[in-house]
């Protein structure tokens, strides 16, 4: 579904992404991992299409389409979505109506009409009870005093709205107590199917535990330099990141 | 590709004015030039009483001893106040006229506008009164209207039917000596409304008057009268759109709101004259004075969409006369390109326990300077005044101006004024945020501003909303950056 071929990315001009190979399959959930400036929410960025970051060599593959010159609004039509570490706030516009506003633009993309108010209405019910989300909480201004946790919260709904092909979790489980991490990780879970795919980006593996991952690869220096199952995170959990820092350092 | 700064900056380039045409339609235009010989004229021209004509002319004597105003936060070349013709009428104005008489030309001006008379007879429960330059050239509902005991007609006539109201009420608000602008506007007002709702009445429908201008080189001069009598209410909508022109156009209007004891008006604006282009060549000088009267228990409510003009001057204000009074000012400032707005309000607390509210929202893109320039006043036998006041700016790019300049002037103890104030900045990151949703980047900036600009459009009658939120839209394509 996702093809990732020698990824170069960088940022006033400093190369933050090295050459990163990744493929990820229909029914798959990928962790990524690895310390801090190891260039994953980099990695998430540049899958999204923010063209902060400029893309200096390789390719990122969406089911075979090459993605060089699709806009992000785009990417986010054909089934891209990116669940943010901060998410941002927009005063005055309620998670209802960005929710409606999104849904809308993703049909009118299709070459569909909006979606009748009656379906929205039902879907929203489906997805909040699903997240446990109190009702109330949609008519809020997007983000703005939300707390850590109902903002992560908040970003799973949208992906439980959109339903995506692919959904990057980039450090979703930073800022959550235990019980709303439970809910989070159920919520995807939940979500999960044979055709979407799951791509967790996350320094530890307390997430691993609710969500639990296919492959694990862990980032280091823009490259990714080890590749496993669910016991390599259980071996850098216990051996910390240090030993693959010796271990490529050349 | 998504969005950098740069591209999002060129991408965005200004829409062309969206009714920037004009209509070629046989105008019956004076000659440039302000003398008493014009003002006599333009009294004749309308066929007014010697009273009137008596009362233009001591407008223009003290006019002509008055200077501009200077203090206002706008730059701008100065208008020759001998170049601009004073009055112009489309030729096939004649109020007698039915619909089917009306110049094809008029009707397709308004088709382009989107309010033909045709769909405004249609339109449920809104009665148009549609000026054109300076001459009303249609008004419907009227018939409804006078069931109700409720005059609405063009001031013109008013002052040939109903002497008596215009007389005690004209320039009691905003008198003759009043400013340089309000000044000149007495002495050669051409046309405008002219609104009593009688004792007890709540008006059924809201009203509503377009203006336009549309003669190159006119000056278009509004008057405005307004008097809701004891406890009846009324809401009045005002929509403005005037075509491009390349040399600036004044535009100084003046409403006078009359609220008598428990009455309430509702007064809301939509102003769309043309902003010159993205260069900041043309556009309509707006120099305008609102200003209502509150009686006792009565209310009076403005609120503003402003998106048009060059340059803006614009306070409308209430007088908070009678015990407990309340005033209300809800704007929308919207600046682009080069565009310049010195708009706000001054509330004026003079009975007991009056209260007023302010939430000014200024929006500034471009290359614009935006300033709210606010008064609260409080007298000194004003017990238990209260004022709540709120200036949001918001900005786009790097290159534009807000401004907030509150003044308070409190001379009884009791009062209690709070003041909050707030500056954002439209970001990459919220933009970005947007089109990960699948929100394209245009549709994303009408979205936050949108929700910026909230609480203000929430007070607008749902007939006006829509059309406030396009008029956004429009005017702050080509900003970002």
């Amino acid at each position: 579904m996702l093809k990732i071929k020698d990824l170069h990315a960088s940022v006033d001009d400093k190369e933050i992404l090295r050459g990163i190979n990744l493929e990820v399959k229909a029914g798959e959930v990928h962790a990524i991992m690895g310390p801090n400036g190891s260039g994953k929410s980099t990695l998430a960025s540049v899958i999204a299409g923010n063209e902060r970051f400029e893309v200096t060599q390789g390719s990122i593959e969406l089911s075979g389409e090459d993605l060089e010159e699709v806009s992000p609004e785009e990417r986010a039509h054909k089934g891209v979505f990116l669940s943010f570490q901060y998410p941002v706030e927009i005063p005055g516009v309620s998670v209802t109506n960005f929710m409606k506003t999104a849904i809308n633009e993703s049909r009118k993309a299709k070459g569909l009409e909006d979606m009748p108010a009656k379906d929205m209405l039902k879907l929203i019910r489906e997805k909040s009870e699903l997240l446990e989300i109190d009702r109330k909480f949609l008519s809020r201004s997007l983000n703005e005093g939300f707390s850590g946790g109902e903002k992560k919260r908040n970003e799973i709904f949208q992906m439980a709205m959109l339903e995506p092909k692919i959904a990057i979790l980039d450090e979703t489980d930073s800022g959550l107590d235990i019980d709303a991490l439970r809910i989070v990780a159920s919520g995807v879970n939940k979500l999960k199917s044979k055709d979407n795919a799951v791509i967790l980006i996350t320094h530890y593996q307390r997430l691993l535990e609710y969500i639990v991952p296919d492959f694990v690869h862990v980032l280091h220096n823009g490259k990714i330099v080890k590749s496993g199952g669910k016991e390599l995170a259980l071996e850098l959990e216990e051996k910390g990141y240090d030993w693959l820092k010796q271990e490529t350092a050349v | 590709m998504a969005y950098t700064e740069e591209e999002l900056k060129k991408e965005l380039e200004t829409k062309e004015y969206e009714y920037g045409f004009y209509t070629d339609i046989e105008s019956d235009t004076f000659p440039i030039g302000l003398n008493e010989e014009i003002v006599i004229a333009i009294s004749k021209k309308k066929e007014e009483p010697e009273w009137m004509t008596l009362w233009r002319l001591e407008a223009f004597k003290i006019w002509k001893e008055m200077e501009e105003p200077k203090w206002a936060n706008v730059h701008y070349e100065k208008p020759d106040f001998q170049k601009i013709s004073y009055y112009s009428a489309p030729k096939s104005a004649d109020p007698n006229k039915t619909l089917d008489d009306v110049d094809p030309d008029l009707l397709e001006m308004y088709r382009k506008l989107g309010i033909s008379v045709d769909e405004q007879k249609k339109l449920q429960n809104v009665a148009v009164d549609i000026v054109v330059d300076s001459v009303s050239v249609a008004t419907t509902f009227k018939k409804t209207l006078a069931e109700k005991g409720i005059i609405f007609m063009p001031i013109s006539e008013a002052i040939k039917e109903h002497p008596e109201l215009v007389k005690k009420y004209m320039g009691t608000v905003v008198p003759k000596t009043d400013n340089f602008y309000a000044a000149l506007n007495s002495a050669v007002f051409t046309d405008g409304s002219f609104c009593y709702i009688p004792k007890g009445v709540r008006c059924p429908m809201e009203l509503s008057t377009y203006f336009r201008i549309n003669q190159a080189g006119t000056g278009q001069f509004e008057r405005t009268l307004l008097i809701a009598d004891e406890d009846s209410y009324v809401s009045y909508l005002e929509g403005c759109t005037a075509p491009s022109r390349d040399e600036n156009q004044l535009h100084a209007a003046v409403v006078e709101l009359i609220a008598l004891d428990g009455a309430e008006i509702k007064y809301s604006t939509v102003q769309n004259w043309f902003p010159g282009n993205k260069e900041g060549k043309g556009g309509v000088y707006n120099f305008v004075t609102k200003r209502g009267l509150c009686e006792k228990n009565a209310k009076i409510s403005w609120t503003q969409v402003e998106t048009g003009s060059a340059v803006t001057w614009k306070y409308p204000s209430c007088i908070l006369k009678g015990d407990n009074s309340i005033g209300e000012f809800y704007s929308i400032a919207v600046t682009n390109n080069y565009q310049q707005a010195d708009t706000g309000t001054k509330m004026i607390h003079l009975g007991k326990n009056t209260r007023s509210t302010i939430i000014s929202k200024g929006i500034s893109a471009g290359k614009s300077q935006n300033s709210y320039r606010g008064l609260v006043q409080v007298s000194s036998r004003a017990d238990g005044a209260r004022n709540f006041s709120q200036c949001d700016s918001l900005l786009m790019g790097n290159e534009c101006g807000a401004h907030t300049f509150p003044y308070i002037e409190a001379k009884n103890k009791t009062a209690m004024i709070e003041h909050e104030a707030t500056t954002s900045k439209i970001g990459e990151d919220q933009i970005f945020y947007c089109n990960q949703r699948g929100i394209p980047t245009e549709k994303a900036i009408a979205l936050i501003v949108n929700g910026f600009s909230k609480e203000v459009l929430n007070k607008l009658p749902m007939e006006f909303a829509v059309e406030a939120q396009k008029l956004l839209e429009i005017s702050l394509e080509g900003s970002v950056g």
